[in-house]
């Protein structure tokens, strides 16, 4: 049971120190596992940060790798979730020539459709965020790309938890 | 006029900061710490440390080793010794990456240990400047903490927090590097010790019911069997735990790390386990019915196959380390927190036992490995001389109060299950690493660590070689280290394995060695070797008797096995006694 492979959300606080995302990486990487996505920003708290990444392991070898990026002296906690006990999103751009706006009609229904956002345009290209799952943003993806993507990018999910993660909490007794 | 100078001493001792340069905060940040030795190579990126290191002379004493992986396995000789952090130093660049070897055995073997590295100056930083090496990047995955500094301001809050983190909880390496420009900047210094880092947590809370479903556990328990690590000794908990097992009258098997927390003659203590460990303690392995780990990781040396491992018992296992818990042997239950809080606290709830038929499998198993292997280790009957042999000597002649270093090997296995221990912190391997080359540099850590204690270093004359330029640094400090090689030609274990494994072909195993005596004589040691069975007592005594540092070369039987062993992967009760 344990063994099977899963989409895992890995969120880990930490200290906002250099080279840690080097620690952190390299403890998947001496496993062969492969982040599938990565990211990282402040969380809501003061001067912490938080890794937000996507692996596709067994359990039980996410709850050894949970302990091992515990250990990390300047990780103060780290959770595993699976796609139900999160809520998550991530967020894509494309760049288009600003012709086929005007020119394909059936772009316009496409955007429509999608919930893009026209983030702005000028003569020569216009940009398109959309922001949700995968599954729409490869959709879209897939559509726009018969008539021509000049740019595209796609950023590392991030993820809120259902549950309580108790970081604050957890500081405040850290630091007694 | 007396009076004057007082409240003026009174001013200065209340003067908080005084104004240095950051070379100098770094020597008197290591003053702070209680560190009066410390061991490396200098260079060009580290030399403003060098220059104060000579102003300090008299209070803090550099030891030049030959190499710097040298400096680093003595720093950890001297702190598996002395309980102490050990300090090792080098340059930037090779200097650096030279540490590499020594801090990831410090990680693997959990050793407090400081390195500090010269490090080009900020603004050549990622320029490829001469002798520069993102040493930070590469010793990330072997140290538990690692750090730059480019400003002098910084120096005395990471030193003070890379001494913390190296000693409390889990112990480990931690590296410091410092930019050459951070070196020569003043600023004002003060220094105030570490105490707490707010995202570490170095000792886990010890859980009541955990302890209390331990010992119920335990006390119910028919066939139980302890194995113990490295944890009671680097916790500091061997009384603590000698009273456990005295207490509850359980078989007591230790790890390659863990013997000498309590004495090998202890009536309780079952021998090792492991691949080559005691018969009687991997068999009854697998037929123990509560396993009580304490202070050990399951490493794969110790567990062989996990799939056939003590499957019918109940596994509790203590351990400082969370993350150690469930990585490799599934537990029942887990009792989180430091040996010595955790073991004393378990005392009263244990009531007392002996188990004496269950001890007498033990006597029973260890009669059988005892006619197989033990006899004819210890007293052959075959011309050619036995490492074991030479062992019981040493034994004979220091009644068990030696420190035993050793490298890595066929000599270092006969060397755990055969030396004897009467007092801590003696037994100074390198064991989760496996580094050769570790024995010599070590001992002499061990030796400037305890000069009042015999340290005797034990080598195979492959991994002698492979440090042998430390014999230049026993030679210049005085370091009375006794260097025993067994010398049988070959990288002994790799030739028994391809031995058994590969059909005896012996790939790049054999050694054509060079006169072993004459390179230590060059280096004036006094230096004997030993052919014959008759004239082994007389030189291990001639080694014992010397107050200065003494090498002596034993030729013992070339192709002699240890045993008994358990084949990699192989279940623990199918050990082989041949």
């Amino acid at each position: 049971m344990d063994k099977e492979i899963k989409h895992f959300t890995v969120s880990i606080y930490t200290e906002n120190n250099i080279g840690l995302l080097n620690r952190i990486s390299a403890i998947f990487q001496r496993r062969h596992i492969n982040i599938e996505s990565l990211n990282t920003s402040r969380s809501e708290i003061d001067g912490v940060s938080r890794f937000t990444l996507v692996v596709n392991i067994a359990e039980d070898q996410m709850k050894k790798i949970i302990g091992q990026l515990e250990r990390q002296v300047e990780v103060i906690k780290a959770y595993y979730h699976t796609d139900e006990e999160t809520i998550y999103q991530i967020s894509a751009i494309f760049k288009i020539k600003s012709d086929l706006l005007f020119e394909e009609r059936q772009i316009q229904n496409i955007i429509k459709e999608s919930n893009a956002r026209i983030v702005t345009v000028n003569r020569e290209f216009f940009v398109l965020e959309k922001s949700g799952r995968k599954e729409e943003i490869d959709l879209l993806h897939r559509e726009l790309s018969v008539f021509g993507i000049m740019q595209f990018t796609r950023s590392g999910r991030i993820a809120v938890t259902k549950d309580e993660m108790k970081i604050s909490t957890m500081l405040e007794a850290f630091q007694h | 006029m007396k009076e004057t100078q007082t409240i003026q001493n009174q001013v200065k001792s209340l003067q908080t900061t005084e104004r240095i340069s950051g070379s100098e905060a770094i020597i008197k940040c290591l003053l702070a710490e209680g560190v009066d030795i410390l061991y490396g190579y200098p260079g060009g990126a580290i030399m403003p440390v060098y220059d104060e290191l000579y102003k300090y002379q008299d209070k803090i004493h550099h030891v030049l080793t030959r190499h710097e992986q040298g400096a680093t396995h003595a720093a950890q000789g001297y702190a598996r010794i002395s309980g102490k952090v050990g300090v090792a130093i080098a340059t930037s660049g090779p200097g650096a990456t030279n540490l590499i070897t020594g801090i990831a055995d410090a990680q693997i073997d959990s050793t407090p240990m400081v390195c500090i590295t010269g490090q080009v100056a900020s603004h050549l930083l990622g320029s490829d400047a001469f002798q520069e090496t993102d040493i930070v990047g590469i010793s990330t995955p072997v140290t538990k903490w690692n750090h730059q500094i480019t400003k002098a301001s910084e120096i005395p809050e990471v030193l003070a927090k890379a001494f913390y983190i190296a000693k409390s909880g889990r112990p480990g390496p931690v590296l410091i590097d410092i930019t050459k420009d951070a070196q020569f900047e003043e600023f004002d210094f003060k220094y105030e010790k570490c105490h707490g880092v707010r995202s570490y947590k170095p000792v886990p809370p010890t859980d009541e019911n955990s302890l209390k479903a331990a010992a119920e556990l335990i006390n119910n328990a028919k066939k139980p069997l302890i194995v113990w690590g490295q944890g009671v000794i680097l916790g500091e908990a061997e009384e603590e735990f000698k009273a456990v097992v005295e207490k509850a009258g359980i078989p007591s098997a230790w790890t390659i790390l863990g013997v000498s927390a309590i004495p090998t003659s202890h009536t309780l203590n079952v021998g090792m386990v492991g691949m080559h460990g005691n018969y009687a303690p991997n068999v009854l392995t697998n037929e123990c019915d509560v396993l009580i780990a304490i202070g050990m990781r399951f490493d794969d040396r110790v567990t062989g196959n996990l799939e056939t491992y003590a499957k019918q018992a109940k596994i509790i296992h203590f351990e400082i380390d969370p993350a150690e818990v469930d990585k490799n042997v599934k537990t029942d239950i887990a009792v989180l927190g430091n040996a010595k809080t955790s073991l004393k606290a378990l005392l009263p709830l244990l009531n007392p036992n002996s188990h004496n038929e269950w001890h007498q499998k033990f006597k029973d198993l260890y009669s059988i490995e005892y006619e197989k292997v033990i006899k004819n280790d210890l007293h052959p009957t075959k011309e050619g001389l036995t490492m074991g042999e030479v062992l019981k000597e040493i034994n004979k002649q220091t009644q068990g109060d030696a420190a035993i270093v050793t490298d890595v090997g066929q000599h270092q296995m006969i060397a755990c299950r055969y030396a004897e221990f009467n007092k801590t912190k003696s037994n100074i391997t390198s064991g989760g690493l496996g580094t050769m080359g570790f024995g010599l540099p070590a001992a002499i850590g061990a030796k400037m660590a305890a000069p009042e204690r015999e340290v005797i270093s034990i080598c195979g004359d492959g991994g002698y070689q492979m440090t042998i330029q430390e014999l230049g640094t026993i030679f210049q400090q005085k370091a009375a280290v006794k260097i025993v090689v067994l010398n049988n030609d070959f990288l002994g274990m790799v030739r028994q394995w391809q031995q058994l494994f590969f059909d005896k072909r012996y790939a790049s195993t054999e050694m054509t060695n060079p006169d072993f005596v004459a390179i230590a004589k060059g280096y004036y040691l006094n230096a004997k070797r030993v052919t014959k069975r008759e004239e082994l007592a007389a030189a291990v005594e001639e080694m014992i008797a010397s107050k200065e540092p003494y090498f002596l070369e034993v030729c013992v039987e070339k192709e002699d096995n240890v045993f008994p062993m358990i084949p990699s992967g192989a279940t623990v009760s199918d050990i082989r006694l041949e």
